[in-house]
């Protein structure tokens, strides 16, 4: 087994020196239940150095606790990081955990070594969501861990994890979600978080653009849900011939035909009067609404129309902030006024006798609307 | 054609890439036994080939199932170049060919290569089919079970213990052969763990012969080492004592059929069956000449290794032959005379007879009688009679005839064994009735190159002259056997050191016979009539029973600490007192042991872990000039360490040592002495008195000042120690201690006479004078050094307990909890150093080790370290190697009262049943250990209630103000002998009752790692498992591994690769066991960790060799719920056996 001597430099003739006349050269320590110290294992997560994670103990106080000195402190860590390095080959195909004979390690165990391995900053994947998981990108990682003030190494750990996930998932059919969770065994949420991240590296959301900077990870991850649930392919096919992964064509075909809900000038103010009366003294700002009427369904329209585009697709956030919430804001509607606005105008468009795509209206205004309302606030 | 071996390849996993361009293995395998060779087809482009292959047959010896490793070797198919080796499987085919251990092995095993390590897993299955062997001359002992564990296993019990046996094997070791130069480092790597696996296979063979000429079924306490000797050689040694074994059945069902159709239980019946009623108890005292007659039926040699193929038909009767026939069998069951058919064999076996006048059948019932008769006052007596042993006839004082018999017949038995050693640690109750103290030899040889394997005599004469010399020290303690025995060696280049050190003690004579009776016996067990069954386990279990009508009764708790010796002739000076106890026998100030704490010892207060630490510097030499140099350091070494060991053991208020054990280990320029032993303070003993400080120049103001607040500081560590370890003996004082006080030298001239070696250095007198050996003089800066030494070893820190035995007395309530582990340090010495300087670093390092160690299983808090095991080493110059293997268990806080009245161990590692009305008297009752209970039951007082009026209060301080310290005078250049040396000043009167409403059911099993698709297997160095029961031992496992690297720094270097290694050697020791059906390994050792590094070259190479027995075990929760009716005639029995 090799291991990959990345983390700690093992290599000197010493370990450390007790004292001048005496130093450590081998210092091992190995339990039939292999021994594993959560608070260490963060460290070690964290990318601290060992001597960096023995001075975060040591104000951490286990000391005075354990009657231990910074030697066996010093020892300790060591030996603790040494074992997750050798763990951390099992660690990139969890179910090897289960399965492997070299560490006896209790299922319990197994479960918060994974889950803490996969789990990520917020503010990493804010800045590497929607990045193609390519080497150019990893090469950035300087960059990102300046910014993050998160290590470099963690930032690699977490972007090669990102990357796993998505080369296993890529060529897996069925639902993504569940793919994600039976082969990295992880909980429930952080397999959604996974699944928002590959859906995002997938398709290349744009989301680092300055206007988008107010959304956090979860916001993303939410949308993602949104998108994965019901504009793929397993959304609508129960067969699950194909992936999660990618958009339904047909859908995205589809799409073009609500253009006429702009093009059609009739269709256009019959719209916005249904929408207007259905609003009219329920809101404070419905004279903004009403002017700005034209305006938001075009943006809205526009955006599923182009979504055949890959290149648009990755517009989708940007799009949506620029044609829809920003105007909205700048008209100072609350999230309720937003709420209201798209309810009726989703529905009214059902009411207009020339409007024949329900079925495509309800599953693109559905997303759309719990998108808008989940990215609209500050 | 004796046997047919079985096996199938099903499937692999996890097989590394070994096809870089498809990422994929073409792997398939080669299944080898002795010379044929199977192959499966190769499994195309897969990491997880299934081959399901057919069932591969191989038809061989018995012979050859003993001695040969079945081995698997996976490959990856080429079809242009040569194949490529994927790594091996050895599998040790021992464990089936027992029809009691496993019937199949069959799971994943680790495909193991010597450079990469694990390289994926391997299904397999292989079975063995045994024909009976009706061949009188065959060279196999299939179906001698081995086990490692050092006392009997727990489910079985011993119907007779027969002795030491002991076997060595040589050969050229394969990394020294010229051959090396042109293979590769895998080849060589190969052929030497296959060498050795074939060396073990064939040396637990020739045991096995042994064992089954002896007459018994099984080694226990079986202990294989390897010496490297480098270009002379390759030894493969063992030792291990033969017993005969009978499974206890411990399931209801067949506990209901006591009858049950076991094959060796029904050998037994008969016996057991018809007891009792025709036996005439109270025939007249039989005469010395029955005796004699008796004991001459004894072949004297047949243990020794010359035994003869014609003697080996001996292993093809019927097992009750070993029972009445066997040389080591004074004592024999009474029912014996009802059946004359038992004495059929001996006229069956040609080879005995020829050995031995066969005596008439009549004689030998009569004296078997006589036998029954003797045994129920037996232990005392002993006592009497082999005190006056060494003494020359000084026993007369009480010695009837009865007496003159006894000793004849226990002698005689004891002293026609070539060797009356027993690997045992811990014994059935009642076995241990007196100990000495602790016997060691050394000597320093200079090793050749072995010339003809075949004949190992060098080797072997070694050894025998370390075991004699080991026999004449017992025998100065006037012991007759020497129990708790290892051996070990340590080498240096050509020098080698060989060490041999155990615990002399006397026995009781029913050792032939023991035992735990079966199930009918203790059902129906009251005091009167266990004397007609003709056990004297009585007297071990229960001193108030079997003082109906015998002066002579040894309580349970204190009999092992009375001397053996004759107190007019002690061989050494000691300080004798009355047994604080019983109050009637002497007992030494001080006792080392080698062996396991006696359950039924009366301990006062927690025990701790003691170690004495020293390193010598030593001048380069070669040859001869060096063998002397370290013959002549090592009286200083073994001096300086008894003599710490001593000052620890005061300083913590204690005054016995359990589990001692001494290794020296020598390097080109120093000598490493290490003393590990596990301290308590034992009832029966007198307290030990504090340590003194005098200065010699007693002029100085600021100097007195000095020594006073040393002295200060010494007092308090005491008292803090006594409080921490809970020693707080009831002040009870004594008036009468009529101890004479012997002239030390004088005594010990006679003792050292016996011993061959004895030349020039033992007349060095090396002893403080004659003055007290806990007065530290401190006017040399050593002294100061020890004192300091002394002070500085920390306490182990709070909820933390630590020993070196397999129990820690006052700890019963374990948790199931437990985690073995490995730790290794490998140390440098930057700059030269004075003995004091290395001495201090010594100690730190160790200290320190423990340190990181309580740090590490801090969780598991509160908890004891358990069978702490150092070995240090001195791999090249300037490096210390320490090796600590250890088990750590939880234990409840909770409960400490009323737990604390009852003496735990037995009833902690057992079933306990509800209803144990009738079977109040069983010795788990009666092996209290230790009791801070002030009150004593009725039954108690009743027993001791006459000592109690005998005591007055007065101390008698002056009588022990000179002390013996001149222990040294047994100091010889190759051999010496420990024993006590040492001081009191209160007594205590303690006496541990029985309290049959104080048992208590302990432990609950807790956590199991239940989900996991890999099963659980537990490790332990201890020979149980808390909360659960054993219910099966599945065989011996017996490891040797070899890891090389020529990628250090890749590995994380030095320490990365032994982790790795150490980590790979557990995984495969547990996937055996797995594969063996069993989910633990208990008695588990790392016997050998070999290191070598070159990291200049990038390079590393270590050695580990591992053993234990695999186990099944079931939690006592389950266990109680499926058969709390039916256990109280079942969970007794399976207990009987078991020592802790």
């Amino acid at each position: 087994m090799r291991l990959h001597g990345t983390h700690i430099k093992l290599t000197e003739r010493s370990l450390y020196s007790v004292d001048v006349k005496m130093s450590v050269e081998l210092d091992v320590f190995v339990g039939n239940t292999t021994i594993m110290d959560k608070e260490v294992y963060q460290l070690w997560l964290n990318g601290y150095t060992v001597n960096d994670a023995v001075k975060v103990r040591i104000e951490g106080g286990v000391m005075e606790e354990c009657e231990a000195s910074a030697e066996v402190l010093l020892s300790d860590t060591m030996d603790q990081y040494r074992t997750f390095q050798m763990c951390e080959r099992l660690l990139h195909h969890p179910a090897k955990l289960a399965n492997q004979l070299l560490f006896q390690i209790p299922p319990d165990r197994q479960a918060m070594l994974i889950e803490r391995y996969y789990a990520f900053d917020d503010s990493f994947v804010r800045e590497v969501l929607g990045k193609k998981l390519s080497k150019g990108t990893k090469k950035d990682l300087d960059d990102v861990s300046i910014k993050t003030g998160i290590t470099l190494k963690s930032c690699r750990r977490q972007f090669d994890n990102f990357k796993r996930v998505f080369k296993v998932v890529e060529e897996l059919k069925g639902p993504l979600v569940e793919n994600i969770r039976q082969h990295f065994l992880l909980p429930d949420q952080l397999a959604r978080d996974y699944a928002a991240i590959v859906f995002f590296a997938n398709h290349r959301f744009e989301t680092g653009k300055k206007k988008l900077q107010y959304l956090t990870f979860q916001d993303f991850a939410f949308c993602a849900g949104q998108l994965i649930n019901n504009w793929t392919v397993g959304a609508v096919d129960n067969m699950m011939e194909d992936m999660d992964v990618d958009l339904d064509k047909e859908f995205l075909q589809d799409l073009k035909d609500l253009k006429i809900l702009i093009t059609d000038k009739d269709l256009l103010d019959q719209h916005k009067n249904l929408v207007c009366t259905a609003l009219r003294g329920k809101t404070n700002v419905f004279n903004e609404m009403e002017a700005n009427f034209k305006n938001l369904s075009r943006g809205l329209v526009n955006i599923a129309a182009k979504l055949i585009n890959a290149k648009d697709v990755r517009d989708f956030f940007i799009d949506l902030v620029e044609k829809f919430i920003e105007p909205c804001r700048s008209d100072k509607l609350t999230s309720i006024d937003v709420n209201l606005y798209l309810t009726h105008y989703t529905n009214s468009a059902h009411i207009l006798d020339t409007f024949k795509h329900h079925a495509v209206w309800t599953r693109y205004m559905g997303v759309i609307k719990s998108c808008i309302l989940r990215m609209y606030h500050d | 054609m004796p046997g047919k071996l079985k096996a199938k390849i099903v499937a692999g996993r996890h097989l590394p890439v070994m096809d870089r361009a498809s990422d994929l293995t073409d792997a398939f395998v080669e299944v080898k036994f002795g010379n044929t060779t199977f192959k499966t087809d190769v499994y195309p482009k897969s990491l997880n080939p299934q081959w399901n292959s057919e069932w591969f047959k191989f038809e061989v010896d018995d012979e050859d199932l003993q001695d040969e490793p079945l081995q698997i070797t996976v490959l990856d198919h080429d079809t242009y170049s040569a194949n490529d080796a994927i790594g091996k499987v050895y599998i040790d085919i021992d464990p089936l060919l027992c029809s009691e251990a496993a019937t199949v092995i069959s799971g994943w095993l680790p495909i193991y290569d010597t450079i990469h390590g694990i390289r994926g897993e391997i299904n397999v299955l292989v079975k063995v089919d045994l024909f009976n062997d009706l061949n009188r001359f065959r060279q196999s002992s299939c179906g001698v079970k081995f086990f490692c564990t050092t006392s009997i296993p727990r489910c079985y019990r011993a119907v007779m213990v027969h002795g030491f046996v002991e076997e060595l094997v040589v050969n050229e070791d394969p990394e020294y052969q010229w051959i090396d130069r042109i293979r590769t480092p895998r080849a060589s790597n190969e052929a030497r763990q296959r060498l050795i696996f074939l060396m073990s296979g064939e040396l637990q063979r020739k045991i096995g012969l042994k064992v089954l000429e002896m007459g018994g079924n099984a080694v226990v306490g079986y202990l294989q080492c390897f010496d490297l000797e480098g270009e002379s050689g390759l030894v493969v040694r063992a030792i291990g004592t033969a017993c005969t074994l009978e499974k206890i059945s411990t399931f209801p069902a067949t506990a209901t059929h006591p009858n049950n159709s076991s094959p060796s239980k029904d050998m037994k019946e008969p016996g057991f069956g018809e007891e009792a009623p025709g036996v005439p108890l109270s025939s007249g005292p039989p005469t010395p000449l029955r005796a004699q007659t008796f004991s001459s039926f004894s072949p004297s040699k047949s243990y020794s290794r010359q035994s003869s193929s014609s003697d080996t038909e001996l292993s093809l009767t019927p097992k009750t032959v070993g029972i009445f026939l066997c040389p080591s069998t004074p004592a024999l069951e009474s029912e014996s005379s009802p059946l004359p058919s038992a004495h059929l064999p001996c006229h069956l076996r040609p080879g005995m007879a020829s050995r031995s006048t066969t005596p008439p059948p009549l004689h030998i019932s009569q004296s078997d009688t006589a036998m029954l008769r003797k045994s129920v006052s037996f232990s005392e007596e002993l006592l009497l009679a082999v005190s006056g042993m060494g003494s020359g006839g000084s026993a007369g004082k009480e010695a009837g005839p009865l007496k003159a018999l006894l000793r004849q017949q226990t002698q005689s038995a004891l002293e026609q064994r070539e060797y009356p050693f027993f690997t045992l640690t811990a014994f059935p109750p009642g076995f241990l009735l007196h100990v000495g103290g602790v016997v060691s030899a050394r000597s320093v040889k200079l090793l050749d190159r072995i010339h003809n394997p075949d004949e190992p005599e060098t080797r072997d004469a070694w050894w025998e002259e370390i075991r004699q010399e080991i026999k004449s020290h017992a025998k100065a303690l006037g012991c007759h056997a020497v129990v708790g025995y290892s051996e070990s060696t340590s080498i240096c280049e050509e020098v080698c050191i060989l060490s041999a050190s155990g615990t002399a003690a006397v026995l009781s004579s029913r050792f032939m016979q023991d035992g735990p009776l079966d199930t009918e016996h203790r059902l129906s067990r009251q005091p009167l009539c266990v004397f007609s069954t003709g056990s004297e386990r009585v007297e071990g279990d229960m001193g108030s029973s079997a003082s109906l009508g015998f002066e002579e009764v040894v309580s349970p708790g204190c009999g092992f600490c009375h001397i053996p010796y004759d107190e007019l002739n002690i061989p050494f000076p000691a300080q004798l007192t009355y047994c604080y106890c019983c109050r009637r026998y002497k007992v030494p100030d001080v006792l080392f042991t080698t062996i396991d704490l006696p359950t039924e010892a009366n301990v006062t207060g927690k025990g701790c872990l003691i170690q004495a630490r020293l390193c010598r510097t030593k001048k380069k030499a070669q040859g001869e000039g060096n063998a002397t140099a370290i013959s002549s350091l090592l009286p200083f070494l073994e001096y300086e360490l008894h003599t710490q060991l001593m000052n620890k053991l005061k300083l913590r208020g204690m005054n016995a040592l359990f589990g001692l054990r001494i290794q020296i280990s020598v390097g080109e320029t120093m000598l490493l002495g290490l003393a590990s032993a596990t301290g308590v303070y034992l009832t029966a003993l007198p307290s030990p008195g504090g340590i003194q400080i005098a200065g010699k120049t007693p002029s100085d103001i600021t100097y007195e000042q000095h020594i006073s607040t040393m002295q200060k500081k010494i007092n308090d560590t005491i008292d803090k120690n006594k409080e921490l370890y809970e020693i707080n003996p009831p002040e009870v004082v004594e008036e009468i201690i009529g101890s004479p006080i012997p002239e030390p030298r004088q005594r010990s001239r006679l003792f050292r006479s016996h011993s061959e070696s004895s030349d020039e250095v033992s007349e060095l007198d090396l002893s403080h004078g004659k003055k007290d050996a806990f007065v530290l003089e401190i006017d040399d800066t050593d002294a100061v050094e020890d004192i300091h030494a002394l002070l500085t070893d920390s306490p182990t820190p709070a909820g933390f307990y630590s020993c070196n035995t397999e129990i820690m007395p006052g700890i019963q309530n374990w948790t199931s909890a437990i985690q073995m582990f490995t730790s290794v340090r490998v140390f440098r010495l930057n700059a030269n150093l004075t003995n004091q300087g290395l001495n201090k670093i010594f100690s730190d390092l160790c200290e320190n080790l423990l340190k990181s160690l309580y740090f590490k299983l801090r969780s598991m808090v509160p908890c004891c370290l358990c069978h702490l095991n150092f070995t240090v080493a001195i791999p090249e110059d300037e490096l210390i190697q320490v090796a600590v293997t250890a088990v750590a268990m939880s234990f409840d806080k909770e409960q400490p009262l009323e737990n604390g009245k009852q003496s735990g161990e037995k009833t902690l590692i057992k079933a306990i049943t509800e209803n144990d009305e009738q079977l109040q008297f069983n010795l788990e009752l009666n092996a209290e250990t230790s009791s801070h209970n002030p009150l004593s039951s009725p039954k108690g007082l009743s027993e001791v209630g006459s000592h109690l009026s005998a005591r007055a209060p007065s101390v008698d301080y002056s009588s022990f103000a000179d002390r013996c310290s001149s222990w040294i005078e047994q100091l010889k250049l190759k051999a010496h002998t420990i024993r006590r040396g040492s001081v009191k000043t209160t007594s205590s009167l303690e006496k541990a009752s029985p309290l049959p409403e104080g048992r208590s059911r302990s432990l609950r099993s807790n956590r199991s790692y239940s989900g996991s698709s890999v099963a659980v297997v537990k490790m332990t160095p201890l020979s149980f498992i808390p909360g659960a029961k054993i219910i099966k031992y599945l065989g011996i496992i017996n490891m040797f591994f070899i890891r090389e690297t020529s990628s250090l720094r890749e590995e994380g270097g030095v320490s990365g690769f032994l982790h790795t290694f150490i980590a790979e050697v557990f995984a495969m020791v547990r996937a055996h066991v797995a594969a063996l059906g069993g989910n633990a390994v208990v008695s588990y050792s790392m016997k050998e960790c070999v290191f070598m590094e070159n990291p200049n070259k990038n390079q590393a190479q270590c050695l580990i060799n591992v053993s234990g027995d695999a186990v099944i075990f079931v939690r006592e929760s389950e266990l109680e719920s499926t058969s709390v009716q039916t256990q109280s005639a079942t969970t007794h029995t399976s207990n009987g056996g078991e020592g802790t």
